[in-house]
């Protein structure tokens, strides 16, 4: 049986009490909100694209320690890099939360990885993965709302 | 139950031998002793109840009404032997007022569609308070956009309690129902259910009560409180799920055209003229939940026989020992506290989401329910996403609600 310790990672407690980048952001490009219709979580989503490259980003919302570290992690990894390379971090990620068991891409994952745990704790999913389908949506545009009902 | 027979049991109201009575609560989850404290959402079913169920199916299934083979003359006389002690059990006047439902939601959506098409118009008022689970705010919203009407809302002080003297300043001609809960799922305010509908009677408009909330934690009485509707559920009154209860006044109810159309409800049908069945059969189209019925018949006895003597007054003894116990732990804020309460312990913790408080107690096998208890509202009156909420039924102990505070010491600790 998972842990506590490997849900609840140091690492994780520590961008839940300092989230990176969660500031609204003005110069947006894209802008989208992210909703988790059962516990009521929610986020708003700013990406600032020049030329194909993510230049900033910033969230701000309200959510458990899961969907708020999930969230500023996000946040640092996509920062900087192209839209294919954020698709390709989205992939990662969501393969390693909703495939218990299966291999990880280390090298695209970098510090996600350690919020692997999370994959043991079916009803927590949600909560994980609420800022990542909101990014998805920013960049490609599919409607500037999402749910993850 | 005598009173005589109450108070003989009284006085041996032996907590552990309940507990016995429910298999569910033996079990160990996650490496701990169950703590089951989610009985808001549902409640646990004892022996008798799951027995009745299992019995039904084994010996006497068949369909109700409209068969002249022994079975079914059987299952006939079980399914209405459950409506009488239903009718028995909240003091109604007679057997056609109890309709079988599936849930709450159900029952309020039946006097949606039945009551409020026919008697609700353009530019009518609605009234719901500002503590209704959304089953009884969306099924009049939903109404209020087709027909016109408007939905006016009761606000709530910083306890949880009703502000009465707001809702008399909404009663008015315009009034043609106040649909409102009689004890509240997420902050567990008990509202002063007989003064609501009295008010609202001398305006002319009828109340539903939402009683989900109540029915396991009290004894409530049709002819006192005088509603004209009242909906419960079975399955958190120690009974199944997909069966539930409207109560309605004959009166009423006669007036009303059916819900459902279909087989049961009819007393002649051909293409040119159906003629509906009388009560209550008329808002019970196709074939009921016949086990359920019984299973909540089941559920009744085994309440009875405990008693609301009992049941009420350990349940007060829990929750003031719970109240105690939240409100001493530095950073935890309990939220409704009106003088009034039934059966729930909301809370919110400093700097941590009720979802992690969530997980870390299901860590230790204490199960709550975290969100918004789908009473949004609530929450956007607090100024709050969500809260921990902790739900007693009479089996709970001290050592149950210990266990909570042991276990919020964790999250504690996690989140230090």
């Amino acid at each position: 049986m998972p842990g506590l310790s490997d849900l609840y990672q140091e690492i994780l407690l520590e961008h839940n009490s300092k989230p990176r980048n969660f500031r609204k952001l003005e110069e947006a490009s894209q802008t989208s909100e992210g909703f988790n219709p059962l516990c009521g979580d929610q986020i708003t989503l700013y990406l600032k694209v020049v030329d194909g490259v993510i230049d900033d980003v910033g969230f701000q919302g309200t959510g458990c320690a899961i969907s708020r570290a999930s969230a500023s992690m996000m946040t640092q990894s996509i920062k900087g890099q192209s839209v294919e390379k954020a698709q390709e971090i989205f992939d990662a990620f969501h393969h390693m939360i909703i495939e218990p068991g299966g291999e990880l891409d280390y090298d695209t994952l970098g510090d996600l990885e350690t919020l692997s745990g999370i994959n043991q704790y079916p009803t927590r999913i949600k909560c994980a993965v609420l800022a990542w389908h909101t990014m998805k949506a920013a960049l490609t545009g599919e409607g500037d709302q999402v749910t993850t009902e | 139950m005598t009173t005589e027979d109450r108070a003989a049991t009284a006085a041996v109201f032996d907590v552990n031998k309940v507990r016995d009575d429910f298999p569910i609560l033996k079990q160990r989850v996650n490496g701990h002793p169950l703590v089951y404290l989610d009985n808001g959402a549902t409640s646990q079913k004892p022996q008798s109840v799951i027995d009745a169920i299992v019995g039904y199916y084994t010996t006497t299934n068949s369909n109700v009404h409209r068969g002249v083979h022994t079975l079914s003359q059987q299952a006939t006389d079980g399914y209405e032997g459950a409506r009488t002690k239903i009718r028995q059990f909240i003091n109604a006047g007679n057997d056609r007022e109890i309709i079988f439902t599936r849930n709450t939601t159900e029952g309020i959506n039946l006097v949606a569609h039945s009551y409020g098409r026919q008697n609700i118009g353009p530019g009518d008022d609605i009234i719901v308070s500002n503590m209704e689970h959304h089953s009884n705010i969306v099924p009049w919203q939903m109404l209020c956009e087709e027909i016109g009407a408007n939905l006016r809302v009761v606000p709530i002080d910083d306890s949880g309690e009703l502000l009465m003297d707001e809702y008399e300043k909404l009663l008015s001609p315009r009034t043609k129902l106040v649909s409102i809960t009689h004890v509240s799922n997420a902050l567990g305010t008990i509202l002063p259910a007989a003064e609501i509908v009295q008010m609202a009677h001398a305006h002319g408009a009828p109340v539903l009560l939402d009683g989900a909330q109540a029915v396991p934690h009290m004894p409530v009485d049709m002819k006192e409180l005088d509603c004209d509707f009242y909906a419960f559920s079975g399955h958190k009154l120690f009974g199944p799920t997909g069966i539930g209860i409207l109560y309605g006044k004959t009166e009423y109810l006669e007036a009303m055209p059916p819900f459902l159309g279909g087989g049961e409800m009819i007393k002649s049908v051909t293409f040119e003229k159906t003629i509906y069945n009388d009560l209550p059969y008329k808002f019970e189209g196709g074939t009921p939940d016949i086990a359920g019925a019984i299973g909540l018949g089941a559920a009744i006895d085994y309440v009875n026989n405990l008693g609301f003597d009992q049941i009420t007054a350990h349940e007060e003894e829990l929750l003031r020992y719970g109240t105690d116990a939240l409100s001493s732990i530095a950073g935890v804020q309990i939220i409704g506290t009106a003088p009034h309460k039934a059966g729930i312990l909301s809370f919110i913790m400093e700097g941590v989401h009720p979802h992690d408080i969530g997980t870390i107690l299901d860590e230790q096998g204490i199960a709550i329910r975290t969100g918004h208890h789908c009473a949004q509202p609530v929450m956007q009156r607090f100024q709050i996403p969500a809260t921990a909420r902790a739900s007693l039924a009479f089996y709970n102990t001290k050592e149950d609600i210990d266990a909570l505070v042991k276990g919020i010491d964790r999250v504690l600790e996690v989140f230090s």
